[in-house]
Order: structure tokens, then sequence, then C-alpha cells
């Protein structure tokens, strides 16, 4: 299939793909091609001219590298293979002539800019730039705009390279931004200074090679080189997306992505980005009890001892939040089986049995969304679960795929075929694109939320069926970063969350902020890490870790288990989350097989193999044992959207960034409706 | 040339019913999903109508063809042809100032334009009814110096000839366009040296069309043409 052309680069003979570009190429064999506007992400536009090469028998001119196909090179005059250069004078001088006009109307305010250190242009100014400049008329300004809370511009160090604008319109699928004006006057601006709407603006900062755009919140905090750089897990939605925490000392200063093309390529949500702040808010920094109605301050033997106290011969039983990795959530189930308690992870109440691993995790893969070419999305809004979840379903209806959606009305940022809420709809849809669609060609984005219930499960079996009969793929989108994980270690019970909740006299709530537990005649312990709804109504807070204090892992939709690391330690008195529950095991006199992190993971492993493959998709077989001929599709597909895209869990609750950006977000819907 | 979005802007905009027509004859010459190739021509049509281009014309523009209201900024924003500000309601003057032009004179037919129209291109006179600007080679060379009122040239001109060219405009009166020193076209100034006797007509045809009242933009007032 592929079509291999042999060319040289600088005197080497090399094989590449003919569709590839010189850029590509020269990549592929390890040669460096500097560049300002080409991203591999995104469309070619050409414009910054610094990847000029020398393409021999060519124009006498340099070429534009990263817009010039190997199968337009033409072989020599006697059928010589094409040559191109890289390193030759004239691409040197090329190089050095682009530089010193960008370098014209650039800033030299490197000193104060937050880009500084990491910049594309001042590393690139060194390696093929030249060391003076001849330049001595007035440099051009440019006014800056206003593009909301998050992403700050000095428009005049902007080399218009239209990377931004490029992404706005391609990715992020709401074309915002653009470039008015003509030579020395053109300008990046926003249609009518509008702020931007988008939840993957934040990926701007990383894109635009200069100091134009920057990031707000994190505006004159840190220099890049003073920063402890630690890779790990986002928790913010269910995608996982692989990141990189930046910290100093122990404050977290910034949170970048890390590419991984089978999860979030290179970009992260705004939620997941700026969260930093909500984690040094609210929190929870010393363990507490309810003496007469009132939180007090307490050590953590005087809270175990509270627990030890209310735990005689009552009934415990145990929930847990989405933001816990498996290593707590392991030991507490551990912990409150040998106590004779129930564990439930599904306070939603989805049924799925934990058996088949297929009935909540499906047996597709994100990076399916790029290969078929028909993809049904059922209750889920892609958008709010997660935003680079979404940008890959944009990018398959770019590339032609034909999108249908079933659900609750919400914006979407491709077109779709079949746009219906109703389930009968829904139903006859399967039957007619069960006769149609290729073998393997179909892929079904599911909503956990509409999946639970008894209604949700003849849903799920119906799209089971399809998915055997048609030889094809579903994935099931969840709420928490391990809704999956969760159900993974069997932190499940039979009767579910309601009757475990009313016959428990104990409960405890290991992170689970959602809504409010009922209290009646029950003593309510809370493991978490911020001061929310979890910890309000407590009798006995017991201050764990958030997400960047320890490591843990992480499963995410599509099955996927991943570790995350410590980036910097808990506050106060604060605990890592299995911690806590070991030591108050041996307050309870109950011996749970491990002593360190090391021991926990190997009675992990024992028990469930497949988690310390970490990175590793585990295959999934579908199975249906439910005849559903006899069952009907009824009613209306449930509303996945119920609460703002800024507050879904407690660390965005209390980062001041995602309120300002909810305010922001709120008032712009209102303005849409007065003006309609 | 810094070019933005007017602050001022008009409540609406609506193309008349023969422009629309017009606009999605347009439309159809390209092929269904690439209407935004209509772009120009349909902004054109708008500065026809409107004299410039205002944010609710792009915003209109952009909805017939399907486009988001930036990429269509960008592209009005792009050429200078297209104004982003309110121009002389009567007439819009458009001096050209290249090479041949600025030798015969068309410095001193700017002085005219900066002492009865205003002082900087681009900004209304105090009435409201008349604007001008400096535009690149507008290829009437032989009959230089020449300027443009909307689709019509007015050629061989001097300082006292468009002074009276613009009071006349300023009464309300309408001058006959081509050249206001009596050449048909561009032969030699001192009369034709071929092709004798050839021309029957007394104008050619482009300023035919004008007075025909068919193709010019003073078509709206419908009024009588004047010498100078």
């Amino acid at each position: 299939m592929e079509d291999l052309k042999k060319i040289l680069i600088n005197g080497n003979e090399v094989e590449v793909e003919s569709s590839l570009t010189i850029l590509q190429a020269c990549e592929q064999h390890g040669i460096e091609i500097p560049r300002f506007c080409y991203h591999e992400r995104l469309s070619i536009a050409g414009n910054c001219r610094m990847c000029l090469v020398e393409v021999v028998g060519g124009p006498p001119k340099p070429a534009a590298s990263c817009a010039l196909q190997v199968k337009d090179l033409r072989p020599g005059r006697n059928g010589e293979m094409p040559e191109v250069k890289t390193n030759s004078k004239m691409v040197r001088q090329a190089r050095e002539g682009v530089m010193e006009f960008l370098l014209i109307n650039h800033p030299l305010d490197c000193p104060i800019c937050d880009q500084g250190g990491e910049c594309d242009l001042q590393d690139q100014a060194m390696a093929y730039g030249l060391d003076f400049s001849r330049y001595q008329e007035s440099k051009r300004s440019v006014e800056d705009i206003n593009l909301g809370p998050l992403v700050k511009t000095s428009m005049t160090r902007c080399i218009s390279c239209t990377r931004c604008v490029r992404f706005m319109t391609e990715v992020a699928g709401v074309s915002e931004l653009g470039q008015t004006g003509r030579g020395e006057d053109s300008e990046i601006i926003s249609y009518l200074g509008a702020s931007l709407s988008s939840e993957l603006q934040g990926n701007l900062i990383d894109l635009c090679p200069v100091g134009a755009l920057t990031s707000k919140p994190y505006a004159f905090t840190a220099r890049p080189w003073e920063l402890d750089k630690t890779e790990t897990i986002d928790v913010m939605d269910s995608l996982g997306s692989n990141i990189r925490i930046d910290s100093k000392g122990s404050r977290i200063m910034r949170i970048t992505p890390i590419n991984n093309d089978e999860i979030n390529e290179e970009w992260i949500s705004d939620k997941t980005r700026f969260i930093w702040d909500g984690l040094s808010r609210q929190r929870l920094d010393s363990p507490y009890i309810r003496v007469k109605g009132k939180l007090i301050k307490c050590s953590w033997n005087d809270a175990f001892c509270t627990i030890k106290e209310a735990l005689k011969g009552k009934k415990i039983g145990a929930i847990c939040g989405e933001l816990q990795p498996i290593e707590s959530i392991f030991a507490l189930r551990n912990l409150v089986g040998s106590l004779g308690g129930k564990t439930e992870c599904r306070i939603d109440g989805a049924l799925f049995w934990n058996k088949n691993r297929c009935d909540y995790v499906g047996n597709g893969s994100f990076a399916d969304i790029d290969k078929c070419r028909t993809i049904t999305i059922i209750g889920c809004d892609p958008n709010f679960q997660s935003p680079v979840l979404n940008s890959r379903v944009r990018r398959a209806w770019l590339r032609g795929a034909e999108i249908n959606y079933f659900g609750d009305k919400c914006e979407l940022s491709f077109e779709t075929i079949c746009n219906e809420s109703s389930l009968e709809k829904l139903n006859k849809f399967l039957i007619k694109k069960d006769k149609v669609i290729n073998d393997g060609d179909h892929l079904i984005i599911l909503g956990r939320e509409n999946i639970s219930g008894e209604s949700g499960k003849i849903l799920l079996e119906k799209v089971k069926n399809f998915c055997i009969n048609k030889n094809s793929k579903f994935i099931i989108i969840h709420s928490g970063a391990n809704s999956v994980g969760a159900i993974d270690v069997g932190f499940t019970s039979d009767v579910g969350c309601q009757k475990l909740l009313e016959s428990s006299d104990v409960i405890f709530n290991l992170g689970f902020d959602e809504m409010e537990l009922p209290k009646k005649d029950k003593l309510l312990i809370y493991q978490g890490s911020h001061g929310d709804v979890g910890a309000a109504n407590a009798d006995v807070i017991l201050p764990g870790a958030a997400y960047t204090e320890e490591s843990g892992i992480f499963v995410n939709s599509e099955g996927r288990p991943q570790m995350s690391n410590r980036v910097i330690f808990p506050p106060g008195d604060a605990k890592e989350n299995w911690a806590i529950i070991r030591a108050l095991s041996s307050e309870l006199g109950i011996d749970l097989n491990f002593n360190n992190l090391v021991d926990l993971r190997n009675e992990i492993y024992k028990e469930y193999g497949f988690l310390s493959e970490t990175n590793n998709l585990q295959e999934n077989q579908i199975k249906s044992d439910l005849d559903i001929s006899k069952f009907q599709l009824k009613g209306e597909i449930k509303a996945v959207v119920t609460k703002s895209y800024f507050f879904t869990n407690p660390i965005a609750r209390a980062s001041e960034t995602m309120a300002e950006l909810d305010k922001l977000k709120s008032t712009k819907q209102k303005k849409n409706v007065i003006s309609v | 040339m810094l070019r933005r979005i007017h602050p001022i802007q008009p409540n609406g905009f609506k193309f008349s019913a023969t422009n629309m027509k017009w606009a999605k004859e347009k439309i159809k010459k390209y092929p269904p999903g690439r209407k935004a190739s209509a772009v120009i021509p349909i902004l054109w049509k708008v500065q026809e109508q409107e004299g410039w281009v205002s944010r609710p014309a792009i915003d209109c523009v952009a909805k017939i063809l399907e486009m988001d209201p930036i990429r269509v900024l960008e592209v009005a924003s792009f050429y200078f042809m297209f104004h982003l500000s309110p121009m002389g309601d009567v007439a819009h003057i458009q001096v050209c100032g290249t090479t041949s032009c600025m030798l015969s004179g068309s410095e001193d037919l700017i002085k005219v334009c900066k002492e009865e129209i205003s002082q900087e291109p681009h900004s209304r006179s105090s009435d409201g009814k008349f604007s001008w600007e400096e535009v690149e080679c507008l290829g009437a060379c032989a009959n230089a110096p020449i300027v443009q009122i909307g689709k019509d040239y007015f050629e061989d001109l001097s300082e006292k000839k468009f002074r009276g060219l613009v009071k006349l405009l300023k009464r309300g009166k309408i001058p006959v366009p081509g050249s206001q020193v009596g050449r048909f076209s561009c032969e030699p100034g001192n009369g034709q040296k071929s092709l004798q006797g050839k021309n029957k007509e007394k104008n050619n045809a482009s300023v035919q069309l004008a007075l025909r009242g068919k193709d010019t933009v003073f078509k709206k007032n419908k009024l009588k043409f004047n010498s100078v």
C-alpha cells in the first residue's frame, strides 16, 4: 500500500513514503528542520518560512519543506535520485534571513516573558539565527486582545504563525480567532473582541511558539528551569489524560499535557490544566470529629478511637468517590469485607455485573474513533464528559465519518446525520443500521448515565447485541477518573447503593462528594482531600491526599490502567489514602496483609493481574446472555449534563479559576438568549 | 493601514431583492460545499449597495455563505478596496497616485480633495456626502491624471477641472465620465493620427454605458448628467 520513494537527504540515500512532506521525511531520519507554523496535528500553513530547504535541480530558490511532498520531487536530468539538502550554504543563509526578519518586529523582552526558557523563537534564534541585528528602525507594536481568564496575550510578540487560529478552527471547532489585515498591520483577533469559549483553549498556550499567548493563572510565578517536573495522570475526567505537573517546593505551579496518541494526543482540557489552585484551597489538613454537633480538630488517634467505638456491634458499609486510586479502594474493600460490611462504588445505581468486564468498559478504545466510518453517540455529551475526546470525534467527522447522536440536546462541534432524543428512534436506527453497515465499521459511544437502572440494562444489551452481530466496537464513557477501576477491584455489592446506605449503621465515605448522604442515626466517616459536601455532614473526617500527592493506579473509560505519581506531599496531617486505611485496620485489629505500597500493589496484582500491565489495554470479549427480543426500548434518553462542567468534583469546586470560567460561561449563555 | 471593524455600526443589513438574486447566481458557480468561494464578489456587492462593509453585513454574508463571520472579516480586512468604515453618501473619490498620474499632477488633485472634502483620506466630509482616498494605478495611464468615482473614470483632469467636478457633485449634479478635455479615449492629445474616421459615436463605450444609466453608481439618484 505504501508508495516508497528513494531520495537523497544531505547525500544519504533514504527510502520514504511519497505522501510525506520533506519535513516529515527528514524528521523520520533524524534530521531536525526548524519550524514555527508547522504543527503535526494542524493543517499546513507554510507562512513562517523557517523550514526552507534546498531542492537540488528544483527552482533555484529554497523551498518550504513543510508544504512540499516527497512525490513532487523530480529526478535529475539523467534519472538521478531527487536530492534535498538541509545543511547547505543556501539553507543556512535562508534560515538566517528568515530569522532576521522574524526578529525585526519581535520585542527584546525575553527577561520579562513567561515563555523565556521554553521558547521556540529563543531556541531557534540561538541555533539558526545571526548573532547580530542590522535593524535600526522603529519596531511595530500591536494592541493586546482580551481572550478571557486563561490565555494572556502580548500580541507584539506574535510572529503570525496562525497556529492558534488553526487550532481553534480545526481542533476546538469554534472559529473565534482569525488573522485580519495584511502585512505589517495584520493581527490575530477574536471576532468582536469576544473571549474564548472553548474548553480546550488552554492548549493555545502550548501551541504558541513565542510568548504571545501565555497562561494567565501561571503568569510571572516561575521560570521553567526552576520547576520540578513529574509525569502523572489526570483525574478530572475519565479519559486519563497524560500530564506533567510542574512544582516548585511544595507548590504546584502548572499542569501541561504529555503526548499520548492513544488517549489525549497532546491536548488537555482547561479543567485539567487550570485545576491546580483548587488543590491548595479548602483542604482537609487534620482529622476532625463531631462533638455536640460541631466539628473539632483532633489527633489521628482520637479519630481512630471514635471509629473503633462506633463500630462495636454495628454494621458498616462503604462507598467511594471517583477521584480515588485503586490502592485505597482495594484496601477499603478488604477492610470493610473483614468487618462483614458491604461496599459500593455505583452510587448512580448503574447495574453492571462485575463478572464480565465488557459490560462496563466496552470492547473498543478511544483510538477506534479514528478508524471507523460511522460513530453513534448514545446518551453522552462528549464535550461535557471530555473535551479532548470530543475533539477526536470531531476529527473523525472532518475526515468524513458519519456521526449520529442520541440524547439530550447539547451543543456539538460537528454535524450529525441523525439527532434524536428518544429510545424508540434509537431502536429503529439500530435495526436500520444492522442491515447496511459493513462489519467493523461502526463505533458506539455510550454514556454511563444511560445504562444505569433496569431500562439501561436493556439499552446496554441492545448495543452489545448490535456489536456482536456487526463485529463492531463500543465504548462506555464514565464520569469519573477511576469509575472503572472501582468496579474492576470489586468495590460492589449485590444489594445496590440505596439499600446499602439504608442498612448500614456506620458509613465509610471514601471521597464521595457529589451528593449529600442520608444521615439519620448513622455515623458518617469521610475520608478525602477537600472540605466539600462529603465532609460537611460527616462525624469523623480523615484527611487524605489529593491525586497529586500520592502514587496510584487509575483505570480510564476504555479500561486502561495507568499509574500516577506523587508530585508533592499532602498538606498538614493529611496522609496517603491507602496508609490511612492501613492504620485504621491495625487500630481495629485486622490484618490487611500489607505494610507498604509495594506489598499492597502485589496484593492487588495477585487478584487482578491485568492491573499490573499499566498503559496496556486488555481486550474484552462481548458476551450477551439476555434474550433482548422480548424487550423494547422506550422513553427518552436521560440528560447527562446535570451540573456545571467546571464543578464536577471537589477539587474543581474549590478552584477560583473554575468558578470564574463558570461565571463567564453562564453570562455568555444568558447573552445569547437575549440576542435570539 | 490598520483595518478594524468600525466602532459605529448600523442596526442591520439586508440585500435588496435584485442583489440577493445576483448573489445566489454567483454562489451557483461553485460546487456544493464550496460556497465560501463566492465571498469576494458578494462582499463587493455589499459595498456597491451600502458604500461600505459593515458588521451586520459581514454577519449576513457569513450566513449566506455558511462561513464563520471571522473568516469573512479576514477577507474584508485584507483587501483595501473593501471599506470597513462609512464612505461619502454621494461619492467616494479614488484618486490615482501612481507614477503616470503623479507626474501629470495627481498631487494637485489630492490637494483639491483635502480642501473640498476632508483633510484625511477615508474620512467623510462634514456633511457626510463625500470622502476620498489615494489608490494604486487605475490602469488608465494614457489619460492621466484620473480619478475613479464608483464605476466611472474621470480622465485628463487638471486641478481646475477636478475642482469644478467636485463642486458639481456638491450641487447634486452628475458629471459626464470619460475624458474631461474632449478626447474620445486614449488617442494623442492633438487628434487621432491613425484609424481616422472610424469613430462615429461621440463617446466611447464605457461612457455610453454610464450615460445610459445602466451601470453607474449614480443610478440611485437618476439625475441628468452635466458637463463640468
